[in-house]
């Protein structure tokens, strides 16, 4: 029996969304006109009033919204209400140039939770459970905002952040956490960290996990349900439209359902900007239409995603975003062919028998792209002899030909030298200096 | 009579072998015999050593990937043909050698080799069989 946190909206039929979606976009649209410098300046010089906007076909006049927009602002140039309505600020994590500050009145962080409690209910959690949050709390949206969602659940919430493995894991078995959320590459981390401790998947009591904030593929989902035993549910979030509970993964485990009754999205093409149809794959452009201290028009969110409409199995009514593929910018091109790294982790599980640590090193040597692809030696892979090894190297270089056309050099590396992270994964390392 | 062989991962970095060694002359492990086969991006580093099972639990802990493996150690006389002998026994039990790597015993008069081959069990039987001294794993741990 499919549970729900919010059957009402959840379930809504297309017309009676398109309404309210129709009615929360003009409200949106006039008050940020009224109360944001940029988002006025840039409708002014489209030509486009608030008036113009009167349901969701309209949409497709507003003009974009960009991250470069978000750093031009920094840090309260794109808030829509006074600073005194703000109760939270977040920020992004901000590798590249200079943090993107994003703000929270009650009622967002109360949205914010709702969106959440619909992810946790859809992975069937309720207040007989324990929530084991090893995202990062702090500007991060990861931590916090799961924990607000599992506090509305009423779930038991273990804050325990990221950082400390080995304790963690001790935690996961002497508390009996039945749900975690963390990032799927410290899942994995954690799988080898039990396995280290001698510790197995029936010692502890998890049943689901909600894994998010970075790319990953089936492989390796498969990977962590076989090896914590639980159920692997994605969940999508950017901080610049909420932080995680964007979409949101119920039990068929083929798409998130994206919380269209906050959120509308739409698939473009990158280059062009155009609007692309149902099914196509393109950028995924979010317009925030409940929020109030933050609320993005058409934002660019890089991801490249497709979407499926439709009743879902689970009687869900929300629009369906594959998983995305990677970044439109952590995509490599390398030789003239596009490369996310996704696509190497795919390659790596479907060889089955090595663990999904890997770095992809590209560099640019008399004017040619190099590409090597390291891959941590595990000690299922390793033998004694010298071509067995080398073997296995060559399967992976095949492997590789084979998915993206080009020859990658493959180092076999010791356990232990790409660096773990308990955040986001580093699997790109470009040494090109083409700009 | 098998010996048993730690085999390790080194990756082709300056320095790495150093640090392996070094970790195990910490432990007070002493290394009998080694051979190194390489390649260009990494190696692999075969010892045998007087204390396996510490050296086993001093490597892991220390992250590196390992394997274990039985082999045969034979003492060949030191004298023309002595290695030949030995090996057209092999090939006529059919007994595969992948590799083989030597080293001198403390004495003097006789080599010792170590020989990884594809069935351990009947190369020792065939050996003993021809009256070829097989090492125990004591008399490769003290000396020959």
């Amino acid at each position: 029996m499919e549970r729900y946190w919010n059957e009402e909206m959840e379930r809504m039929d297309r017309k009676s969304l398109e309404t309210l979606q129709s009615y929360r976009l003009m409200r949106t649209v006039r008050r940020v006109y009224e109360n944001v410098p940029l988002y006025r300046e840039r409708m002014d010089a489209a030509g486009v009033k608030p008036e113009d906007i009167r349901s969701v076909a309209d949409l497709h006049k507003l003009p974009f919204t960009y991250k470069q927009d978000l750093r031009d602002t920094y840090p309260y140039g794109m808030f829509a209400v006074p600073m005194n309505e703000v109760v939270r600020l977040h920020a992004s994590s901000g590798t590249t140039g200079k943090k993107i500050v994003v703000g929270y009145t009650a009622n967002d962080l109360d949205m914010w939770a709702e969106c959440c409690a619909r992810a946790l209910t859809a992975a069937g959690a309720d207040s007989n459970d324990f929530m084991h949050v090893s995202y990062g709390y702090g500007l991060f949206t990861g931590g916090l905002g799961l924990h607000g969602g599992a506090e509305k659940v009423g779930m038991t919430v273990i804050p325990v952040s990221t950082g400390n493995t080995k304790q963690q894991v001790t935690i996961l078995k002497d508390f009996g956490s039945t749900y975690i959320c963390c990032t799927p590459s410290y899942a994995l981390n954690l799988a080898e960290t039990m396995k280290e401790m001698g510790i197995t998947k029936d010692e502890i009591q998890l049943r689901a996990g909600l894994f998010g904030a970075e790319p990953w593929t089936e492989e390796m989902r498969q990977d962590i349900e076989d090896k914590l035993g639980l159920k692997a549910l994605d969940i999508y979030g950017l901080t610049e439209i909420l932080g995680p509970g964007v979409a949101y993964e119920c039990s068929a485990q083929t798409g998130m359902h994206i919380n269209e009754d906050h959120f509308i999205a739409e698939i473009i093409d990158p280059d062009t900007g155009e609007v692309l149809p149902d099914g196509a794959q393109g950028e995924l452009v979010f317009t925030c239409i409940s929020k109030e201290a933050f609320p993005m028009l058409r934002y660019r969110t890089r991801d490249i995603v497709q979407l499926e409409r439709g009743v879902c199995s689970c009687g869900r009514t929300f629009v369906k975003m594959k998983k995305p593929m990677g970044r439109s910018d952590d995509m490599l091109i390398i030789r003239g062919v596009n490369v996310f790294p996704s696509q190497i982790e795919s390659v790596l599980l479907s060889l089955g028998n090595t663990a999904p640590y890997y770095q992809i090193i590209v560099d640019r040597v008399n004017n040619t792209d190099t590409f090597e692809i390291q891959v941590e030696i595990s000690p299922e892979m390793f033998t004694d002899t010298v071509k067995n090894l080398e073997e296995q190297a060559k399967q992976i270089r095949e492997a590789v030909h084979t998915t993206l056309g080009i020859q990658a050099k493959i180092t076999l590396v010791e356990p232990k030298t790409i660096p773990r992270t308990e955040g986001k994964a580093v699997h790109v390392v470009d040494h090109r200096k083409l700009h | 009579m098998l010996i048993r062989q730690i085999s390790i991962f080194i990756e082709n970095r300056p320095g790495r072998l150093a640090a392996v060694t070094q970790l195990l002359g910490d432990a007070g492990i002493d290394i009998r015999s080694l051979c190194l086969a390489d390649t260009r991006d990494f190696g692999i580093l075969r010892l045998i050593v007087n204390q396996p099972d510490r050296a086993i639990g001093v490597l892991k802990d220390a992250d590196c990937t390992i394997t274990v493996t039985n082999v045969v150690g034979v003492k060949i006389p030191d004298r023309p043909n002595g290695l030949a002998e030995i090996l057209q026994i092999l090939n006529r039990a059919d007994v595969n050698v992948e590799y083989m790597y030597a080293f001198v015993g403390q004495t003097g008069d006789c080599a010792n080799v170590i020989f990884r081959v594809d069935n351990e069990e009947k190369c020792v039987q065939v050996l003993q069989e021809n009256d070829v001294a097989v090492l125990t794993n004591q008399e490769v741990s003290g000396d020959c």
